[in-house]
C-alpha cells in the first residue's frame, strides 16, 4: 500500500521558496549591478539606487533564510539534517550515488528508491549551499567597503587578506552563473524525477509529502 | 573665560607666529590658508589650527629621501604641482639631507653625505622611500654605490625615527611588482616587516598627502592613524565611488558608454568605462591633485585603483570593470563565459530531456498504474 509520508517540514519549505526567491531577485539586479543596461534619461532617477537597494534587501532576506535552514539542518527530521547532504559518507549511499549517476547518463535504467533527497541531487545541493555561502560572505565583504570603519568592514577584512576585492567580484560574478545553470538543472531534473518517480516531487516541495511504497524501500 | 570651542575664536593663530613668517617672506594669508588646509586634510577639527602653527616652528626635522626603482614621479610630484608657498613652508621647516632629484652634490660626495646624515642623526630622521626595492638575485637589480638597496634600505629604515614610503611602489612594489615580478620587487612593508611605517600609496603620491602627513608627525611627534595597509585613516579612510561628484550619475543609472558620448560630454558616471572607484580607497574627490584642480574622474577618465597594492594586476583591464577570467582570451569576459556556461546546461538538458522522454521502463511503482478510461 502506498503511504503518504510527510517529507519536507515547513521550515524547508519556507526557506526553499524564499531562497529561490532572493536567489532571482539577486541573479536580476547582480546582473544590473555588473552590467546597467538601463540608461536613465537626461532628468535621471535613481535606477542604480533602487536597484541597489533591492539587491541589498534581498541578500538580508537570503541570509536570513540561510541561517534558517542551517540551524534547522540541526533540529528537522533526518530528511533536513546535514547528514542528507553528504550521501557519501555511507556504503549505501555511495551505491546509491553511483545507480542514480548511471541512469542520469543512460548507462542503467534502475532509480535508487529514495523517501527524502536523491543522492546525486543531495550532493548538487550540498555544493549549492557552499556557493551561497561564499556569495553571502563575500557579498558582504564588497558592500562592507561603504564604510572602512564599521564593523561590517571589521568582521569581513579577512576577506580581503586572502584575496583582492576585485577577484571577489569576478567570484561573486561567476558564482550567479554557476547558480543560474543549477537553476535550469533543477527545474528540469525536478520534473523528470517528478514523471519518471511517481512520488509526488514536484508537489512535495509546496505540500511537503510524497508518496511512499515501504515494501520497495 | 575664552571658549576654546568657540567657533570665533578657534583657528586663531597668535600674531608672533604670523609675524614671524611675515619676515621670512610668507605672507598671513598664505600661511593661515596652509594651517587650515592641512588641518582639513588631518581631518582634525579647526580647533587645532594654532596647534599646527605653533608645531610649523623651525624644527629642522632631519628627512633622507632615497629613490630605488622609481620614476621620480613622487618627487616630482612633492616638488612641483604644490603651492610654491606650501613648498616654502615644508622645506623651512624640515632638513632635507639627502634627496636625489634636487641635490647638488653627485657620486661618492652624495654618497657620503647620505651615510653621514644617518650617523649623525640616528633614531631622529624621518625617512621617505621612493620606489620598489628588488630582492630578485641577492638584490642585483638596483645598486647604488656598489651596495644592494635591499642592503642600503634597511640600514636606512633600521636607524629612522619613522618611514615613509612615497607611492605604490615604495608602499607594495607598483609597476616594478606586477606580474612577472621579474626582479622579485617588494615594497617597504615587506622587506622590513614590522618597521615603524605609513604608506603613502598612489602614482604619484598626493603632494598634499605627504605634506599632512609630515605636519602631523611635527604637531603629535608621532605618525597618524593607519589602517590594515599601514595608509594613514585621514586620506585613505574612504572611498574614492563614496565622495565621487559623478556619485549621483552612478544612482541615477546615467553612464558614459564610450569616450566620445553624450554622456561623457555630460559628465556622466564612468562605471562602464571601467571606473576602479568602487574598489579604491584614496581622498582624490576631495583633496584632488595640483592645488585642488582637478583629478581623474574630474577630468573624464575612469578611476584605475592606482593606491591599491597590486592595482596594475587586480584592476587591469582599465577600461573594463572586472579583472580577465585567468585562462581564458582576451576578449572573454566573465559575462560570455557565463551565457555560455548557462547555453550549454539549457542544451544538454534538453537533449537529456527528449531522451528521458522515449525510455521506456525506467519508471517507478509501474504495477501500482492504473489507466482511466
Ligand atoms: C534558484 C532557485 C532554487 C534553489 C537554489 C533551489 C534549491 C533547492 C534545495 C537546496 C533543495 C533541497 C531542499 C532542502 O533540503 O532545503 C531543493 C529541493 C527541491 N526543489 Fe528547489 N531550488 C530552487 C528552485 C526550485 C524551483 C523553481 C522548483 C520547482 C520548479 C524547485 C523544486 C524543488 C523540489 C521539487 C525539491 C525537492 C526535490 C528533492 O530533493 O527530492 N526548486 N531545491
Ligand atoms: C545568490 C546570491 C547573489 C547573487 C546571484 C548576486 C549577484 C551579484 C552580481 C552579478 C553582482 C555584480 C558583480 C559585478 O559585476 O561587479 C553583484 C554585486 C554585488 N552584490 Fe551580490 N549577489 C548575491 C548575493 C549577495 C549578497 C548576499 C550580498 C551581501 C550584501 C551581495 C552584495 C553585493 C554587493 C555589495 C555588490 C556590489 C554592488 C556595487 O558595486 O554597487 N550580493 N551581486
Ligand atoms: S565615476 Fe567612478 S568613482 Fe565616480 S561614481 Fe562613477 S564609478 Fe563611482
Amino acid at each position: 500500500m502506498l503511504e503518504i509520508r510527510y517529507v519536507w517540514e515547513i521550515p524547508v519549505r519556507v526557506t526553499h521558496w524564499i531562497n529561490a526567491l532572493a536567489i532571482v531577485v539577486l541573479s536580476i539586479t547582480g546582473l544590473f549591478i555588473g552590467f546597467p543596461y538601463l540608461i536613465a534619461g537626461v532628468d535621471g532617477g535613481f535606477v542604480m539606487g533602487w536597484i541597489r537597494f533591492i539587491h541589498f534587501v534581498a541578500a538580508y532576506v537570503l541570509t536570513a533564510s540561510m541561517l534558517a535552514r542551517i540551524y534547522w539542518m540541526f533540529a528537522g527530521n533526518h530528511h533536513a539534517s546535514w547528514r542528507a547532504f553528504l550521501p557519501w559518507r555511507t556504503a549505501e549511499g555511495r551505491r546509491n550515488f553511483i545507480k542514480m549517476l548511471r541512469y542520469y547518463t543512460f548507462t542503467g535504467k534502475q532509480i535508487s528508491y529514495e523517501v527524502g533527497h536523491n543522492p546525486v541531487a543531495a550532493v548538487a545541493y550540498a555544493g549549492i549551499f557552499v556557493l551561497l555561502i561564499i556569495q553571502i560572505v563575500g557579498g558582504f565583504a564588497l558592500y562592507a567597503q561603504y564604510n572602512p570603519g564599521g564593523m561590517m568592514a571589521a568582521s569581513t577584512a579577512w576577506i580581503l587578506t586572502l584575496i583582492d576585492s576585485q577577484w571577489l567580484r569576478l567570484i561573486h560574478h561567476a558564482i550567479m552563473w554557476l547558480l543560474a545553470g543549477f537553476f535550469i538543472n533543477h527545474v528540469y531534473s525536478a520534473a523528470l524525477m517528478d514523471i519518471k518517480e511517481r512520488n509526488g516531487t514536484l508537489s512535495s516541495i509546496f505540500s511537503g509529502y510524497r508518496y511512499i511504497e515501504p515494501k520497495d524501500l | 573665560m575664552k571658549n576654546d570651542l568657540d567657533p570665533m575664536n578657534a583657528g586663531e593663530i597668535p600674531e608672533e607666529i604670523l609675524r614671524k613668517w611675515e619676515a621670512k617672506g610668507i605672507s598671513r594669508r598664505d600661511f593661515i590658508k596652509f594651517c587650515t588646509t592641512m588641518t582639513a586634510t588631518l581631518a582634525l577639527p579647526l580647533t587645532f589650527v594654532p596647534q599646527v602653527a605653533a608645531a610649523l616652528e623651525d624644527k629642522r626635522l632631519p628627512v633622507i629621501w632615497v629613490e630605488y626603482q622609481s620614476c621620480s614621479g613622487d618627487s616630482e610630484a612633492f616638488l612641483r604641482a604644490n603651492q610654491p608657498t606650501a613648498a616654502e613652508i615644508i622645506l623651512d621647516i624640515i632638513s632635507l639631507e639627502y634627496a636625489e632629484v634636487i641635490m647638488a652634490a653627485a657620486g661618492h660626495q652624495a654618497e657620503k653625505s647620505k651615510w653621514v646624515a644617518m650617523e649623525k642623526y640616528k633614531g631622529q630622521y624621518l625617512l621617505i622611500v621612493e620606489g620598489a626595492i628588488p630582492t630578485g638575485e641577492n638584490g642585483a637589480y638596483c645598486t647604488i654605490g656598489g651596495e644592494s638597496a635591499v642592503e642600503s634600505a634597511k640600514k636606512l629604515i633600521k636607524n629612522a625615527a619613522a618611514t615613509i614610503t612615497v607611492g605604490t611602489c615604495a608602499s607594495f612594489g607598483g609597476l616594478p611588482a606586477a606580474a612577472p615580478n621579474p626582479t622579485t620587487a617588494v615594497g617597504v612593508r615587506d622587506l622590513v616587516p614590522g618597521a615603524t611605517i605609513v604608506n603613502l600609496p598612489g602614482c604619484p603620491v598626493n603632494a598634499d598627502n605627504l605634506t599632512a602627513t609630515l605636519v602631523h608627525f611635527l604637531t603629535f611627534g608621532k605618525l597618524p592613524a593607519v589602517d590594515v595597509l599601514g595608509r594613514p585613516k585621514f586620506a585613505y579612510g574612504k572611498r574614492i565611488h563614496d565622495n565621487c561628484e559623478r556619485r549621483a550619475h552612478f544612482d541615477a543609472g546615467q553612464y558614459a558608454e564610450s569616450f566620445d558620448d553624450a554622456g561623457h560630454r555630460q559628465g556622466h558616471c564612468l562605471y562602464k568605462l571601467g571606473c576602479k572607484g568602487p574598489e579604491a580607497f584614496h581622498n582624490c574627490p576631495t583633496i584632488r591633485y595640483n592645488e585642488g584642480l582637478s583629478w581623474p574622474v574630474m577630468a573624464g577618465h575612469g578611476c584605475i585603483g592606482c593606491a591599491s597594492p597590486g592595482f596594475w594586476d587586480t584592476m587591469s583591464p582599465f577600461y573594463r570593470r572586472l579583472p580577465q577570467v585567468p585562462g581564458f582570451g582576451v576578449e572573454a569576459t566573465a559575462d560570455k563565459i557565463g551565457l555560455g556556461l548557462v547555453g550549454a546546461t539549457a542544451a544538454a538538458f534538453a537533449v537529456h530531456g527528449v531522451a528521458s522522454a522515449f525510455r521506456k521502463g525506467d519508471a517507478m511503482e509501474s504495477d501500482k498504474v492504473k489507466k482511466e478510461e
